[in-house]
């Protein structure tokens, strides 16, 4: 059932190390309960597209947050931002952690709340989802969409990103869903089958799904990358799997 | 940055973003998903100081064969920049050591 009503509002969480951050939130119309839905934004940043997605949630009956991850790279338009934080290397992926768990924080302290949480993200929102869901253990279900740098040489390591999350897999707390496009390089089809083999190995619950015709970004309606039947059956993937986990 | 190709080098100069000149402490090379581009992933050259708010930028995405055009037409224009500077100090050079009284011609660049 759609909810055409919602509330929506920009909220200040208590981020990693005690910095403030900003949030979005958007919360159905109605007393619930509602599973929720925390976004983790990709490279390009707190961008009006995350944003549009929080609602998109928020319309399929979700209470739904995105944390804006790059505060602290300062103030301005998101592709100015997220282009700092790319020139700095990126954040690290323990500060990332710290900003998810504040958002995680706030859903499950909400009235009208059905006491689950999944979480979402694409490109490095899809990496740090994962990382995310590895590092702690109060979410229900992850959605990886087409994450890179899961898998990573030892040269690509550094203080920021000192683990390759498909070293952390033994961690996964809660289901998986993934969804790739075939003609990604980052993460390449390789990449993606050995992320699988590793799930299959140490027995976690998880859905791979691979797109021929389809790189990455296949959900992104603003970007060449666009595949509209992609997108369309990805999308449906991705509620009929929260529907599955986050229904109380 | 799911490409994590990205350079930053020392830049010394000026960029104009919104309007407005501003000095530049850094330029940043990178091959990432296009923003703006109509394309998958581009070449994009930042130019921005670092001391500055994130819209002190000065941005461009290329298409991998135009950045590869444009890295063509800086190698040349910089070659040739190279000779003419070594031809102004040489002229330099000379005047210095010219025996006073005796001016010789400066090379003047057209």
């Amino acid at each position: 059932m759609p909810y055409r009503g919602m509330t929506c509002e920009m909220i200040t969480l208590t981020g990693d190390g005690g910095t403030p951050i900003s949030a979005y939130t958007a919360r159905p119309a109605g007393n619930g309960p509602f599973p929720g839905v925390v976004l983790v934004h990709h490279l390009p940043g707190w961008s009006e597209l995350y944003i549009e997605m929080t609602r998109k949630f928020a319309h399929n009956g979700y209470l739904a947050i995105c944390a804006n991850l790059y505060e602290r790279a300062g103030k301005g338009h998101p592709d100015d931002v997220a282009a700092k934080v790319r020139a700095d290397g990126g954040i690290p992926d323990a500060q990332m952690v710290g900003d998810t768990a504040a958002a995680v924080q706030w859903m499950r302290g909400q009235k009208g709340h059905n006491g689950k949480v999944g979480i979402f993200g694409s490109c490095s929102g899809g990496r740090h989802a994962f990382i995310y869901s590895c590092t702690k253990s109060d979410v229900d279900a992850c959605v990886d969409l087409w994450g890179g740098r899961v898998v990573m040489g030892k040269e690509e390591l550094n203080p920021k990103t000192p683990v390759a999350p498909i070293d952390m897999t033994a961690k996964l707390n809660c289901p998986l869903l993934g969804i790739f496009g075939n003609e990604d390089r980052a993460p390449s089809p390789e990449q993606v089958n050995q992320h699988e083999a590793e799930l299959k190995k140490l027995g976690k619950s998880y859905e791979f799904y691979r797109y021929d015709g389809a790189g990455h970004g296949i959900f992104y309606y603003h970007r060449p990358l666009y595949r509209v039947e992609q997108a369309l059956d990805g999308w449906n993937k991705v509620f009929a799997f929260f529907g599955k986990h986050l229904a109380k | 940055m799911c490409t994590s190709i990205v350079e930053v080098t020392a830049a010394d100069g000026m960029a104009k973003a919104d309007g407005v000149w501003f000095p530049l402490t850094h330029a940043v090379v990178a091959y990432d998903h296009a923003r703006h581009a109509i394309a998958g992933d581009v070449i994009t050259l930042d130019f921005v100081n670092n001391g500055l708010p994130p819209g002190a930028r000065a941005a461009v995405e290329l298409t991998l064969e135009s950045a590869k055009a444009l890295r063509a037409a800086l190698d040349k224009a910089i070659a040739e920049a190279d000779i003419e500077e070594a031809e102004r100090t040489e002229s330099i050079e000379a005047q210095r050591h010219a025996p006073r009284g005796e001016l010789l011609p400066l090379r003047i660049v057209a």
